[in-house]
Parts: C-alpha cells; sequence; structure tokens
C-alpha cells in the first residue's frame, strides 16, 4: 500500500529541526516510524511534511550527569535495554524494555517517540512514571522541563507544542535502597499491546520499612497514571502481608477501565500484589 | 516538494542509486530493485517478513522510510548464501523442516543472522526473543527454534562463516532466481 504522499526532511542538526518545525505548521517529526508509518497508513495523521530526527546526535546518547541518567529522545528501546549503565541505575527500564513490542520494532522505537505518541498502552510511561521522570521540550525559544506525570495529558496527547522536540528524558537515579518491579500483561507473551502495565518502586529505610512508594498503571485510563492513594498507604509503613493487600486494592480500585474491561481492577490488585510482595522479599533479604 | 531525490542504497555489497519519492519505504524499494525476498506482509510492523538488515541491525522494512536508509547497508536473506553455497542458517531451516510456505522464512533467517552475530549459543528463550517480531502461521514455531538451534552449533563449529556473509563479496546471489519463481506462486510479486 502506498503512503501518501509527503515531504521529507532531514536535518543534520538540533537547530536546524527545530527551525524547519517552526516554520512548518503541518510537520511531524518521524524518528523510527514504528507508529507513524502505521498511522500514515490508516490516514488518522496527513502531514505535509515529515522531519527526520532520527539522525540527529543530539537525541541519540545516554549519559549520567549530576545525580541523573539523561536518555536521548532518539535513543530505541533496544539501545535502552542493552545499556548496562541502564541497567545498573535504573533496571525497571531494562524490564520495561524487555517487555516492549519485539526485537525488529526495538531497534527501530525511540523512547521519546514512545512518549510524543502517548498511546494509552505506552510501556514506558509507567516505568518512567515511578522513577519520576522528568521531559526536556527544546522549542524556537529554548528548552522547557516538565515532569512527566504533566506532560502526559491524555490519550494521544501532550503538552508538547507542533514546533518542539522531545530532546530529553530526566531520571533521577534512584538511591541503592530502591527497589523496582514491572510487569506488563497482553494476549500473548510477548509482541503485544499491554492490556495492563504496572510498575512499582519502593525507596526503603534501613530498617526496612517503606520510606516511599511509587504505583504507576499504564493501558486501563487514558493514559498512565500513578495510584496515589495506593502509595500513601504504603509510605512510612513495613511491607507486610496486610500492607501490600491494601495497597494493591487500591492500586486496582484506582483503574479506570473502559466498559467490558472491569476485569482489569482484579488483574491490577493481583499483579501489584506480587510485584509488591516480590519487592518486600528483597528489601527483607538485604539485597 | 515531494519529488523524487537519488539516494545510494548498499543491497547485499551492491551499491544501487536510486531516484525515489519520500514517501517511499524502504521495502518498496528493495522490492523495486528485484529482492522480493523481502517480503510485504502486513505493513504494520507485526509479522517480520520485511525484516532486513540494516547496518547490521534486523529491522522492518515496511516501516523505514527509503531515504532514511540512504547510505546504509541492507542485507536480504538472498544476500546471506547462494544456491550453490548456501549460509548454515539457510541450510538449517531446509534441514530442520523450518519451511512450510516459505513467506515468513527471510525474515526468519534475518531475525537468526542478527541473534547468531550478537550472541553465537542462545538459550530457547533467548531464541524466541530474538524471533518474537516474526510471525509464522504454517510451523509452530518448534521446527524454527530448532533450525536456530542447529545453525548455532554448525556456526560455532564453522567460525569463518559467521566472520564474513556470502553478501561481503559483493557477488549477485545465484539463487535470487529460485526466491523469484517461490514469489509467482504466492502471486506476492505483483504486490508491491
Amino acid at each position: 500500500m502506498t503512503l501518501p504522499a509527503f515531504d521529507l526532511l532531514r536535518p543534520t542538526t538540533l537547530d536546524e529541526a527545530l527551525r524547519l518545525l517552526s516554520e512548518m505548521p503541518d510537520a511531524l517529526p518521524i524518528a523510527g516510524g514504528t507508529n507513524l508509518i502505521p498511522d500514515l497508513r490508516k490516514g488518522s495523521h496527513a502531514p505535509g511534511s515529515l522531519i527526520d530526527v532520527s539522525g540527529l546526535p543530539e537525541l541519540c546518547c545516554i549519559r549520567r550527569k549530576e545525580g541523573h541518567l539523561l536518555i536521548g529522545g532518539g535513543v530505541t528501546i533496544a539501545e535502552l535495554l542493552d545499556d548496562p549503565m541502564v541497567a545498573q541505575t535504573t533496571p525497571i527500564l531494562t524490564e520495561m524494555a524487555s517487555s516492549f513490542a519485539h526485537t525488529l520494532v526495538r531497534n527501530r522505537a525511540t523512547i521519546g517517540g514512545n512518549l510524543v505518541a502517548a498511546a494509552p498502552c505506552c510501556d514506558s510511561a509507567p516505568a518512567l512514571l515511578v522513577l519520576d521522570a522528568e521531559i526536556d521540550l527544546a522549542g524556537p525559544e529554548g528548552t522547557r522541563r516538565l515532569p512527566l506525570a504533566e506532560f502526559l495529558v491524555g490519550a494521544f496527547t501532550t503538552r508538547r507544542e507542533s514546533n518542539e522536540l522531545l530532546t530529553c528524558v530526566r531520571v533521577p537515579v534512584p538511591s541503592d535502597r530502591s527497589y523496582t518491579g514491572f510487569v506488563k500483561m497482553g494476549l500473548r507473551k510477548i509482541s503485544c499491546m499491554a492490556k495492563i502495565d504496572v510498575a512499582v518502586r519502593v525507596e526503603a529505610h534501613s530498617d526496612g520499612r517503606c520510606e516511599f512508594a511509587r504505583i504507576a498503571i499504564g493501558a486501563v485510563a487514558p493514559i498512565a497514571y500513578r495510584a496515589e492513594a495506593a502509595e500513601a498507604h504504603l509510605a512510612g509503613n513495613v511491607l507486610d502481608a496486610v500492607a501490600i493487600a491494601e495497597a494493591a486494592r487500591l492500586a486496582g480500585a484506582s483503574a479506570h477501565p473502559r466498559s467490558g474491561s472491569e476485569y482489569k481492577r482484579q488483574v491490577i490488585e493481583a499483579l501489584a500484589r506480587r510485584l509488591l510482595t516480590d519487592v518486600a522479599g528483597r528489601i527483607e533479604g538485604g539485597s | 516538494m515531494t519529488e523524487r531525490r537519488p539516494i545510494r542504497l548498499i543491497v547485499n555489497g551492491r551499491a544501487h542509486e536510486v531516484s525515489l519519492p519520500p514517501n517511499t519505504t524502504l521495502l518498496t524499494a528493495l522490492r523495486d530493485l528485484g529482492c522480493t525476498d523481502a517480503k510485504n506482509g502486513c505493513e504494520q510492523g507485526e509479522c517480520g517478513a520485511c525484516a532486513v538488515l540494516l547496518d547490521g541491525e534486523p529491522m522492518n522494512s515496511c516501516m523505514i522510510l527509503a531515504w532514511q536508509a540512504d547510505g546504509a547497508r541492507i542485507t536480504t536473506n538472498a544476500g546471506l548464501g547462494t544456491l550453490e553455497r548456501p549460509h548454515p542458517i539457510q541450510e538449517a531451516f531446509a534441514d530442520a523442516g523450518a519451511i512450510q510456505c516459505g513467506f515468513c522464512t527471510s525474515g526468519m533467517v534475518i531475525a537468526t543472522k542478527a541473534l547468531l552475530d550478537r550472541n553465537p549459543d542462545p538459550t530457547e528463550a533467548e531464541i524466541r526473543d530474538a524471533l518474537s517480531g516474526n510471525l509464522c502461521r504454517c510451523t509452530g514455531y518448534g521446527q524454527i527454534a530448532a533450525a536456530v538451534h542447529l545453525a548455532a552449533e554448525r556456526l560455532r563449529n564453522l567460525p569463518s562463516w559467521s566472520a564474513s556473509s556470502a553478501s561481503e563479496d559483493g557477488q549477485e546471489p545465484a539463487f535470487k532466481k529460485r526466491v523469484l519463481a517461490s514469489d509467482d506462486v504466492t502471486g506476492e510479486g505483483g504486490r508491491s
């Protein structure tokens, strides 16, 4: 099937890309194209031009700087999966990447594209929400920084203006008393869209109590979100079976699945309980 | 706005200058160059029948714009071996019976090549993950996983094959004719 007509511009620097985006209001950035190309075929976007940002050096690296992991918007899911620094500092991102689509798509899809597309089932968002990630949006007047939770507005909607590019995902490197887990449930073990994503992070006190917790859920509401009532139930408490069961119940109750998908509340509760139980076991094990 | 522009694609060791409009996918460009071993399946990145190595990494060519591949080295299944001298992966697929209709096979072989280049002795789980983007509606995957194990074993005993594939010497794959013939059988030849 032939793609609809569009022009393709291939800037070589970030400045040039931003200038082109400002000059052409009907242009869309393209990187891996794993969302956009099928969308163009379906006709859900009809841009006059595409600006290829996949080769921009400013967007392509993973660095550690001033207590943050800086992931360029053009970093692919496969690069994230293979990066030893990511595995060491934020293993939840490695776990997320290993459940993301499949190998062929991971080699192409970018973290920036996944967030900007803002699909309800976007896998990277729940994992990044529990890490308190921020994103940098570069535009003609410079770069602005937003918490990820603020950037994600709703299904397929973000705070990105048409002349802005998501240049960087900033992840504060968690302490060594941080414990995380991620699980994706879909119709198949792999190569599927999420029916449910659950991500958890527990920051533990040295006595094993939970200092604070983050629980984020994807694919059960217009956009991934944090289950704050469930998080609050864990803060300051020992992660025993009773506390975990109640937090998991609150996480399930927080979901707004579409009609006919009410089962998701029960599944979220079970997945959250499993993840938190696993985390609690690792804290007690002193790992 | 949307006029043709010449780009350079290095396909299976041979450089091609082609003039294409910007909305041409790499898959269409390859098929128009005669590389019909890259199959046009779902066009949504789900099936992997169009998988090629782009600078060594396996990707769905249906979701890459040809201009984005300007200057890149592309390897298709036909670039890995010839009829007279098939690549050990291709031989293993035949020997293990990992072929029925053959539509998925090019993509499967490409994904296998990428896996074994990185990991010469993969576990069953690693094989299934590496081939997770390649769908087969005939075989049930058991023989395909067996073919990858077999290919890995043979390649470990034949290190020269993993070091340089047949595509590196720039020769036209001799078994291209057979690939084209199988296209006629599936009716795929007219779809690109």
